[in-house]
């Protein structure tokens, strides 16, 4: 996709985006307008910003059309198909690790995420990847769980029967 | 007079004491090294770095916080130095002499300059600061909501007039950020408003802190990914204190427009859409215009170095007296910050002055402190961070979106929060790609709620009449910053104007806008 079709693309959406914010307001059934002896109603600030929204979008689709903004008039590939595997593989190792949230909690989540980080895309030795992976749960352990007394998500009954099992020992024997 | 004196030195005592001490050691070396990395500046790792700030108290926490953001603009030299890529934004002006200098084998003098030009331009602004913020917050004191909505549409208007990015795209981005404070329940009808999909989870609204990490961390770190395609290519730098020494010696070439670049810094670090990015370049045009030898400059002359890095800290410092005192952010970074002070339970602005003394001229005394840090630890460990800068970032990304994550977690809770900071993160890298400028809503989903709530006050107290805002019996300040703001939004259509005409006349135009 160039940069061209992109920037059309944006337009369009956030223009429909606006849009649907405005319907929401008004199929919410919030006032838009002075309400007598209560002054502005609880619509108007989110309406007419989103009204202006539409309306910057409407904006740049004309500029688009007229070739005026700078990246209607780039043919390049939108996101550089030299780095775009990276990008992508980062994102969706990102997105995968929260969904594991709800299944086996932060703690492997994130030590799963970084492991395969640093071990199939930094091709980092095992000894360097374990350190750091117990290094970063460690810490995030003692930072959240134990100094801000934080409960990060321990994921389904039987980790988090896991975890109980780790904090009963810190109650126990450290605090 | 003296009683700014007698505040400053209790300021100073705070400073001392040994958490907050701590706490500008520690911020210090973490803006260094966040400085340095590229593509991280001060304001992701302030966005980052703030859910872990409430291990200790609100005090320490912006001391922590302000000192990083110092530290971040000396560390920004490091990378422009020795890998000739800006390590933040605001140290693009740095490469322009400081790569050259790398080049010809000077990276040391090169570093040297820009720690003692940025110690130079802090020592320059913290003065300034400390001379001006008081009688501001006197000022502002008087203000009403009329003045603090019109104060907030000339911050939002500098971003159009002096911003330099695509206008409408500009504009949009900032509406964006005000209509996404709006989420939730209505602060004063108690309704609830835009919640998308009858998600009960959007009653809470869309904290600032899950765009400001989503954009600024997720985001930001993707679009490193993209540019840098995670390759980096390093000059090895060595100081030894007898280089330094010779080094002080030259100090008086570049002391004089030095000091005139921190000044200008610290003014133009004090506009919202402006900052350190526009006033290091700003004193980088003005030492070569004052330089007697102008065409040495972009070859490596120390000069070049020494302007922009004095004027970044500058306005590092500016951009805090608008937040402290009126509670508008000068910055991006400053933004978060001041989401950070409404978390820990203070309103910046003038009261702030009256109600938490301590609290603000402890600040004050830690930048005075942190700026003698911050020189001492850079020059010391300039060979520490140089090859900090080597750490592969396969190691470091994955580090900071595992940050991102426990971090938003923990300040608010939701596992759809962290959602939210993804599709946030994902959709401000798209748009960023496309040119539309994400400081600009980060600011406006933090002054969202004020704007609004100003306004309607405003609106209630006048029985609907929209004249109040400018009535110049009433409220002069109001109608004074409206008029200002209305000049800074035909700035650009007055400027696109003639250089139509120009190019009417023969001239070519550059105009984007």
């Amino acid at each position: 996709m160039s940069t061209r079709t992109a920037e059309l693309l944006a337009a369009i959406g956030l223009l429909l985006f606006s849009l649907g914010m405005m319907w929401s307001i008004h199929s919410d059934g919030l006032k838009i307008g002075w309400v007598p002896g209560r002054g502005p109603g609880s619509g108007v600030w989110p309406f007419w910003l989103s009204l202006g929204m539409a309306l910057t979008s409407v904006w740049t689709l004309v500029r688009w059309v007229r070739r005026t903004t700078t990246e209607s008039r780039n043919e390049a590939p939108y996101i550089d198909p030299d780095h775009l595997p990276l990008v992508a593989i980062s994102f969706i190792a990102l997105t995968v690790m929260v969904a594991l949230v709800a299944v086996v909690g932060t703690y492997i989540s994130i030590a799963l995420f970084l492991g395969f980080y640093m071990r199939v895309i930094g091709k980092h030795t095992w000894s360097l990847t374990s350190v750091a992976v117990t290094g970063l749960v460690l810490t995030v352990y003692f930072i959240f769980e134990w100094q801000l007394s934080k409960y990060l998500p321990k994921g389904l009954p039987i980790f988090e029967d896991g975890f109980l099992w780790i904090d009963n020992f810190r109650w126990e024997y450290l605090m | 007079m003296g009683d700014i004196f007698a505040l400053l030195a209790m300021g100073l005592l705070h400073a001392f004491e040994p958490l907050n001490f701590a706490m500008i050691i520690a911020g210090c070396m973490a803006g260094l090294f966040i400085g340095a990395m590229p593509g991280l500046g001060s304001v992701n790792g302030v966005a980052i770095l703030l859910p872990v700030t409430f291990l200790v108290p609100p005090t320490a926490a912006i001391i922590f916080l302000a000192a990083l953001y110092y530290g971040a603009m000396y560390g920004g030299a490091i990378s422009s130095i020795t890998l000739g890529i800006p390590g933040a934004s605001t140290a693009v002006a740095t490469v322009f002499d400081g790569r050259p200098m790398a080049q010809k084998g000077q990276a040391n003098q090169a570093m040297m300059g820009a720690a003692v030009a940025s110690f130079i331009g802090g020592t320059i602004s913290i003065i300034l600061f400390t001379l001006f913020a008081p009688p501001l917050a006197d000022v502002a004191l008087k203000f009403g909501p009329q003045e603090e909505f019109a104060l907030m549409i000339l911050a939002f208007a500098t971003f159009v007039g002096l911003g330099g990015d695509d206008i409408p795209k500009t504009i949009f981005s900032i509406l964006l950020g005000l209509v996404m404070a709006a989420v939730g329940f209505d602060i004063i009808s108690g309704k609830p408003r835009l919640i998308f999909f009858d998600m009960v989870e959007f009653q809470r609204g869309i904290g600032f802190l899950v765009l400001a990490i989503g954009i600024y961390g997720i985001g930001e770190m993707l679009w490193t990914l993209e540019q840098t395609g995670g390759k980096i290519k390093l000059e090895q730098v060595k100081t030894t204190l007898r280089e330094f020494k010779e080094h002080l010696r030259s100090v008086k070439k570049y002391l004089p427009t030095t000091s005139l670049g921190s000044t200008l810094g610290f003014f133009v670090g004090t506009l919202p859409a402006a900052g350190a990015t526009p006033a290091s370049l700003m004193a980088y045009g003005l030492a070569k215009t004052f330089s007697k030898d102008p065409e040495s400059f972009g070859k490596g002359n120390i000069a070049g170095v020494a302007a922009p890095e004095a004027a970044n800290n500058a306005a590092s410092t500016g951009s805090m007296l608008p937040m402290i005192t009126l509670g508008i952010p000068g910055s991006p970074t400053t933004a978060i910050l001041l989401g950070g002070m409404i978390i820990w339970g203070l309103r910046p602005g003038p009261l702030l002055f009256q109600n938490n003394p301590d609290f603000v001229w402890s600040l004050i005394g830690s930048m005075y402190v942190a700026n003698f840090v911050t020189v001492a630890l850079n020059l010391a460990l300039i060979p520490l961070f140089v090859r900090v800068l080597a750490m592969p970032f396969t190691i470091l990304t994955p580090i900071i979106f595992i940050l991102c994550f426990v971090g938003v977690f923990a300040t608010t809770d939701r596992m759809f929060d962290v959602w939210l900071m993804l599709i946030l993160g994902a959709g401000g890298y798209f748009l960023r790609k496309l040119n539309y400028p994400v400081a600009p809503a980060v600011l406006a989903i933090v002054l969202g709620p004020l704007a609004e709530r100003s306004m309607r006050q405003s609106l209630i107290s006048s029985q609907g009449d929209i004249t109040t805002f400018i009535n110049p019996a009433q409220h002069p300040i109001a109608l004074g910053c409206i008029l200002i703001a209305i000049a800074l939004i035909l700035y650009p259509v007055w400027l696109n104007f003639r250089r139509k005409r120009a190019a009417k006349s023969g001239g070519e135009s550059h105009w984007q806008g």
